[in-house]
C-alpha cells in the first residue's frame, strides 16, 4: 500500500477531443493552485489556464475540484479536462510530476476509495468488473454491484440477523424484566425465514457468477466431423484451420463471442479417436478434459460417418447434438439438429438455441457474482439453520453470532454495541 | 503536618476501593485505604443486590482471585436466586439480595482481617508526583502527607457529584456525603479527559407502611447457591420480595410533571444507563405500556427500609409521594428518603492502560464508577485488578497483570473500556463476551485461580482446594472421554440415538439435547457418584464442546489477532494506507494488539488490513 498524491488519465488514451486527468491525494489542492491559479468552488466546472512552474501555458482546460471527503477516493481530488492530444497531455503530466506527484498504479484510485470507506468490498469488486466488462449484460451486472446492489442486500440481511440476535440476547440478559415470553421462538422462526431467503438468492448465484466469468462451450466429435468448420461459421471468420484431413486440430482452440450479452468462449477440440501420434493423443486428452469442464457441449456427428462410441459417450443434459455435413444426407443421429456450414443450413437455428442456452445459464438477476459471495452466504445459511433448531437460547445466539460474522465478510461487520442498541430501543429494560 | 509511608494508597471505600485495597494487600503491598468516613466502608449506595447475568459472572471471577465481594455477599444474603436457571450454564447468573448492614459489616471484617492493610479516615486533597511525573504520594485536605508508590482513585460518583430532586440540586457524592471537590481540581491539573454521566435511584419506602397482603410475594431458590466457591451454605434467614406495578394513574402523574425533573427540563446533560432507566424514561419511551413492574426488595432482616426496584426517579418530592400512592399496595407507603438523579464526572477510560494505570502517570490507577461503569460488581472487578497492578508498580515493576477477553469477563470489560471508551454507564452483559460459552460463572475458579496463584493474590486455603478440585475435574473429564457405549447398548437403555454403529463416549451421550444426566447414567453409572460441582463441569463441557470445536478456526484466527502486538511506540499517523479518520481513532484508543484494533469503534475492515500489513512488515524488519 502506498501513499502520496497520484494522477492518471481516466479517459481513454490516444487522440480525442478531450483527455481527462484525475489527481488524488493530500497535495491535490496545492498542485491545482500552482498550475491553475486559485482553487475553484467545490464541484463546479471552471475554465482555467494551466501553467507549469516556469509560467509556460500548457492548455486551457475545465477544472473541477472535489475536496475530501466527498470525492471518488475520499481524498482531495481534482479533475483536469484537457484538450486531447499527446503533446498537451505530456506537458501537463510533466508539470504534475515536477510538483511531486506520481502516476497512479493500476487500480490505485479504487483501492484508495476502498481504504477511505467510500466503497465497500463488494462495490470495489463491482468497479473492477465494470472496467473489465466485455458485454452489455456484464456491464449491467457490474454497474449494479458497484452501485451497491449486493451491499444493500447484504446490509438488509445483516440487519435482519442482528435483529434476531438482539431478541435472543434480550431474553438471555434481562430474564427478570417484563419481556415478551416468546422472544427466543420468534428469533428461531426468523432465522428459518432468513435462511430460506438467502438460499433463494444462492440458487441464483451460478447465473451471476457465470455472467461474470463467461460460459465455455466445447465443440466435440470424431475426427473430421466438422468441428473447426462449425467454429468458423459460428464466429464468422477463419479462426481454425480446416482441412479434409482427420486430426488437423490437435490442441484446443478458444474463440470468444458475445451471445446476447453473455460472453461465450467456444473451444474447438481435437477429434476423438485412438491416436497413435503422441501429440494427437494429448490433444484428445485435452478435448475430453475440456468436455468435462465446459458449461455446454456441442456434440457433432457427421452425416457421412457412423456415430462413434467416444462421441456417443458425451451425450447428456448439457449437450446439443448436431448433425453436420447435412448437405451430404440426413443426420446420422436421430434428433440431431441438421447443420451445413457449406449451405448455411441450420446455423441460425443453432445460434438461437445457443443464445437461449447461454441465457438460461448466465445473466443479470441475482446479486451474487463471485464464489466468495457464495461461500460467505453458504456459511451464514448453515449457522442460521443451526440457530433455528438449537435447543438452548445461548446456543441459538452463538449460531446467530457466527451467521453475522459470515454476513459481515461480504461487506462489513456488526459489533456488540449495534446489537445492544436494538435491544434497548425495542424493549423496556430495567426492572 | 505529618508524613506516613505506604506502598499503595486507595482513595475511596466503596466496592472498587475495598477490593483494590484488599487485593494490593494480599499481593504483599503495605496498603492504606483512605475514606471520608469509616462508617460508610462497603456501603451499598443503590439497590441491595449483588450479581445477576454478567454481573454474577464478575462476582465469581472476583471470588476466583480470592476477592471479598462474593464471600461478604454470602454472609449478608437474605434472598438468593440463580437467574436463567432454565437456560444453559453459560448464561446462568447467581444473584443475591443482601442485608445492607450485614454486607457492610462483612466487608469491614474482611478488610480488618487482611494483613498489610490500614484503614484511614480523611479526604484526599491533592495527588503528588515526583520530578519524572510518577506518583509519589498524596495530600489530605487536613494537610497530612502520605507517601506512596502507587495510588488508586476509586471515588465513584463523588467527582463533582450533584444530586437533583425535582428543581432542587445539591452538591453531593451520595445522599448525605459531600463530593470530592479538591480531588476534582487535582484531576483538572492532571489534565485527565473528563466527561459527565448521570444515574438515579428510587425513593426508599418504610416497609411497615406497605400493604403486603395485597402484594405478590416472590421467594428465592429452595436450595440457595452461594456466590463464593468457599462458602459451604447460606445461613441467614431467607425473606421474600414483593412484586407490584405502576398503573395508568402513575403514568399520567409522571407525564404531567416531567417538566419538573432535572433530566427532562435539560438541567442534566450527562448520559444515563439505558438498562436502568428512570421511571420517567420508561413512561416516555414506551408510552403504550400500561404497567411497569416494580420489585419491592427489603434492605435487611432488621431493617424497615424497602428498595422499590424499577422506579428510579428525580421528580420533586411531593410528586414522588403521589406516584408511590398510585401503586397498588403502596397507597399508604411512607417515603423514608426521596429518589434522586446524580450527575458526576468520569474519566474517559481510553486514558488508561489495560492495567487501569493512567497513561503517562506511572503509579496512578483508576477503578470503578470513575471510569464510566455502573454497578458494584463492575467496580469491584476493576478494583481487584487495579490493586494487583498497583502492588506491582509500588514494587518497582511495570504493571503487567492482564486478563484477556478469552479468559474472563473482567478482561472483556477492561478491554471494552480502555479501547472503546463509554457513551453511557457501562454494565457487564454476557452479550459483550464473544467467548460466552467458555466464560461461565460455574468455571470461574478453573479459569482464573491458577492465574491468581501465579500473581500471588490467592490465599493458601483456596489454592489447596482449587488444586484438588481441578485434578478431580480433569480425571472425570478423562473418564467421560474414554468410557464408551455402542448405539445398540444405549438404545437398549432407552436412549434414542442414530444406530450408526459408532461408539459414543459418556461425554457425547451427556451432550445429547434430549438426554438427561439420569438417563446417561444408565449407561455410565459412575456419573451419579460424582460430586455435583464436578458433574456440572462435565455437563457444561458436553453441552458446549461441539459448538466450540466447530468455531475453532474462527477463534484461532481471533486468537492470532489477539497475539499480534502493536508496539507501544507505534505512531498510527505514519501507517500507510490508513485514512486520517482511522488514524485518529486508533491514536485515541491506542490498542495494544491487532485484535484490539478491530474492536476500536468505526475501524473498517480495510483499515484492519492496512494495519495488519504494516505490523507484518514491521515485524519482518
Amino acid at each position: 500500500m502506498s501513499h502520496g498524491t497520484i494522477f492518471a488519465l481516466v479517459s481513454g488514451a490516444g487522440r480525442a477531443a478531450l483527455s481527462v486527468l484525475r489527481l488524488s491525494g493530500p497535495e491535490a489542492g496545492n498542485v491545482l493552485q500552482v498550475i491553475a491559479g486559485r482553487l475553484p468552488a467545490p464541484r463546479h466546472a471552471s475554465l482555467r489556464r494551466l501553467r507549469n512552474a516556469q509560467g509556460e501555458t500548457l492548455d486551457e482546460a475545465l477544472v473541477i475540484w472535489f475536496p475530501a471527503p466527498a470525492s471518488y477516493t475520499g481524498e482531495d481530488v481534482a479533475e483536469l479536462h484537457l484538450h486531447g492530444g499527446p503533446a498537451v497531455l505530456r506537458g501537463v503530466t510533466d508539470a504534475l510530476v515536477a510538483l511531486g506527484t506520481r502516476p497512479a498504479e493500476a487500480g490505485e484510485f479504487t483501492r484508495r476509495a476502498f481504504l477511505h470507506g467510500r466503497l465497500d468490498l463488494t462495490q470495489a469488486e463491482g468497479i473492477a468488473d465494470l472496467i473489465a466488462a466485455d458485454t452489455d449484460e456484464q456491464r449491467r451486472q457490474a454497474l449494479a454491484q458497484a452501485g451497491g446492489a449486493l451491499s444493500r442486500r447484504s446490509a438488509i440481511w445483516t440487519a435482519q440477523c442482528a435483529g434476531l440476535l438482539a431478541h435472543q440476547e434480550a431474553a438471555i440478559e434481562f430474564a427478570e424484566d417484563e419481556l415478551p415470553n416468546d422472544l427466543a421462538q420468534r428469533a428461531q422462526a426468523g432465522a428459518r425465514m432468513l435462511s430460506a431467503e438467502i438460499k433463494a438468492e444462492l440458487a441464483q448465484a451460478p447465473r451471476g457468477e457465470r455472467l461474470r466469468t463467461g460460459l465455455t462451450i466445447a465443440i466435440l466429435g470424431a475426427p473430421n466431423a466438422g468441428k473447426s468448420s462449425l467454429l468458423n461459421a459460428l464466429v464468422e471468420r477463419e479462426a481454425a484451420i480446416v482441412s479434409p484431413f482427420a486430426g488437423t486440430t490437435r490442441d484446443v482452440i478458444e474463440i470468444s463471442l458475445d451471445l446476447g450479452g453473455i460472453p461465450v468462449t467456444f473451444c474447438d477440440t481435437a477429434g476423438l479417436r485412438d491416436a497413435d501420434d503422441a501429440i494427437e493423443a494429448e490433444g484428445v486428452r485435452r478435448a475430453l478434459a475440456r468436455a468435462g469442464t465446459a458449461d455446454l457441449r456441442l456434440v457433432l456427428f457427421a452425416a457421412d460417418a457412423k456415430p462413434d462410441a467416444a462421441t456417443l459417450a458425451l451425450l447428456g443434459a448439457d449437450a446439443i447434438v448436431i448433425g453436420t455435413k447435412s448437405d451430404l444426407g440426413p443426420p446420422a443421429m436421430v434428433g440431431a439438429l441438421p447443420v451445413s456450414t457449406r449451405t448455411g443450413l441450420g446455423l441460425d437455428i443453432l445460434r438461437a438455441r445457443l443464445t437461449a442456452a447461454a441465457a438460461a445459464r448466465a445473466g443479470v438477476g441475482g446479486v451474487l457474482t463471485r464464489p466468495r459471495h457464495r461461500a460467505a452466504l453458504g456459511e451464514a445459511v448453515h449457522w442460521l439453520d443451526e440457530a433455528a433448531q438449537a435447543h438452548l437460547p445461548e446456543l441459538s445466539a452463538e449460531a446467530l453470532r457466527a451467521a453475522l460474522r459470515a454476513l459481515g465478510r461480504l461487506s462489513g461487520k456488526v459489533d456488540v454495541e449495534a446489537i445492544l442498541d436494538i435491544v434497548f430501543n425495542e424493549f423496556c429494560i430495567g426492572k | 503536618m505529618s508524613t506516613s509511608r505506604f506502598d499503595v494508597v486507595v482513595i475511596g471505600g466503596g466496592h472498587a476501593g475495598c477490593e483494590a485495597a484488599a487485593a494490593a494487600a494480599r499481593c504483599g503491598a503495605q496498603t492504606a485505604l483512605l475514606t471520608q468516613s469509616l462508617a460508610t466502608v462497603g456501603v451499598m449506595s443503590c439497590n441491595p443486590a449483588i450479581g445477576g447475568v454478567g454481573k454474577g459472572h464478575l462476582v465469581r471471577e472476583i471470588d476466583a482471585l480470592d476477592g471479598i465481594m462474593a464471600s461478604a455477599g454470602d454472609a449478608a444474603a437474605i434472598h438468593v436466586k440463580m437467574l436463567n436457571a432454565s437456560k444453559g450454564p453459560a448464561v446462568r447468573g447467581p444473584r443475591i439480595q443482601a442485608d445492607r448492614r450485614l454486607y457492610a459489616a462483612a466487608v469491614r471484617s474482611r478488610l480488618d482481617a487482611t494483613p498489610n492493610l490500614t484503614l484511614l479516615e480523611g479526604t484526599a486533597g491533592d495527588i503528588l508526583r515526583d520530578a519524572g511525573g510518577a506518583i509519589s504520594g498524596l495530600l489530605t485536605e487536613a494537610g497530612q502527607e502520605i507517601a506512596c508508590g502507587a495510588v488508586i482513585v476509586t471515588t465513584g460518583t463523588f467527582l463533582r457529584g450533584e444530586i437533583h430532586i425535582g428543581e432542587r440540586r445539591l452538591p453531593a457524592g451520595r445522599v448525605g456525603d459531600s463530593p470530592s471537590t479538591a480531588l476534582a481540581l487535582a484531576f483538572d491539573r492532571l489534565r485527565l479527559p473528563l466527561g459527565r454521566m448521570k444515574t438515579g435511584t428510587p425513593p426508599r419506602l418504610d416497609g411497615r407502611t406497605i400493604d403486603w397482603a395485597r402484594i405478590e410475594l416472590q421467594w428465592g431458590d429452595a436450595a440457595p447457591e452461594p456466590l463464593s466457591w468457599l462458602t459451604e451454605r447460606i445461613t441467614n434467614r431467607q425473606i421474600a420480595c414483593g412484586i407490584t406495578a405502576t398503573t395508568p394513574e402513575t403514568h399520567a402523574l409522571i407525564r404531567a410533571n416531567l417538566h419538573a425533573t432535572a433530566v427532562y427540563s435539560g438541567r442534566i446533560q450527562g448520559a444515563g444507563p439505558r438498562y436502568c432507566p428512570s421511571i420517567e424514561d420508561k413512561v416516555t419511551r414506551f408510552a403504550d405500556r400500561e404497567r411497569h413492574q416494580i420489585f419491592l426488595e427489603p434492605e435487611g432482616l432488621d431493617d424497615d427500609s424497602v428498595y422499590p426496584n424499577g422506579i428510579s426517579t428525580s421528580l420533586p418530592e411531593p410528586v414522588q409521594a403521589a406516584v408511590i400512592a398510585s401503586i397498588p399496595g403502596l397507597e399508604r407507603a411512607a417515603i423514608l428518603r426521596p429518589g434522586y438523579a446524580i450527575e458526576y464526572d468520569y474519566v474517559d477510560p481510553r486514558a488508561l492502560h489495560p492495567t487501569l494505570e493512567v497513561r503517562g502517570i506511572p503509579g496512578m490507577f483508576l477503578a470503578g464508577q470513575i471510569n464510566g461503569t455502573t454497578g458494584y460488581e463492575e467496580a469491584a472487578a476493576q478494583g481487584l485488578l487495579a490493586g494487583i497492578n498497583a502492588a506491582r508498580r509500588a514494587d518497582g515493576i511495570a504493571p503487567d497483570r492482564l486478563l484477556t477477553r478469552a479468559e474472563a469477563y473482567a478482561g472483556v470489560m477492561i478491554d471494552d473500556l480502555t479501547l472503546q471508551g463509554v457513551s453511557e454507564p457501562y454494565r457487564m452483559l454476557t452479550a459483550r463476551a464473544e467467548h460466552r460459552l467458555a466464560l461461565r460463572a460455574d468455571n470461574a475458579g478453573l479459569r482464573l485461580t491458577d492465574i491468581g496463584i501465579a500473581w500471588g493474590c490467592v490465599g493458601t486455603e483456596r489454592a489447596q482446594r482449587h488444586v484438588a478440585f481441578k485434578a478431580a475435574v480433569a480425571e472425570a473429564l478423562a473418564r467421560a472421554r474414554s468410557d464408551t457405549a455402542t448405539p445398540s447398548q444405549l438404545a437398549a437403555l432407552g436412549i434414542a440415538i442414530n444406530q450408526d454403529g459408532r461408539r459414543r463416549t459418556a461425554l457425547e451421550t451427556l451432550g445429547l439435547p434430549e438426554v438427561s444426566v439420569a438417563e446417561a447414567a444408565r449407561a455410565f453409572p459412575w456419573l451419579l457418584d460424582l460430586p455435583t460441582a464436578i458433574r456440572a463441569q462435565l455437563e457444561a463441557e458436553a453441552l458446549y464442546a461441539p459448538y466450540l470445536e466447530r468455531q475453532d478456526a474462527e477463534l484461532r484466527l481471533l486468537a492470532r489477532e489477539e497475539r499480534t502486538r502493536i508496539p507501544e511506540a507505534t505512531d498510527f499517523t505514519t501507517i500507510p494506507g490508513l485514512s486520517n479518520e482511522m488514524r485518529q481513532r486508533l491514536a485515541q484508543a491506542r490498542p495494544g494488539t491487532l485484535g484490539g484494533a478491530g474492536r476500536v469503534p468505526g475501524i473498517t475492515p480495510a483499515a484492519m488490513a492496512a494495519l495488519a500489513v504494516h505490523l507484518r512488515r514491521a515485524n519482518a524488519a
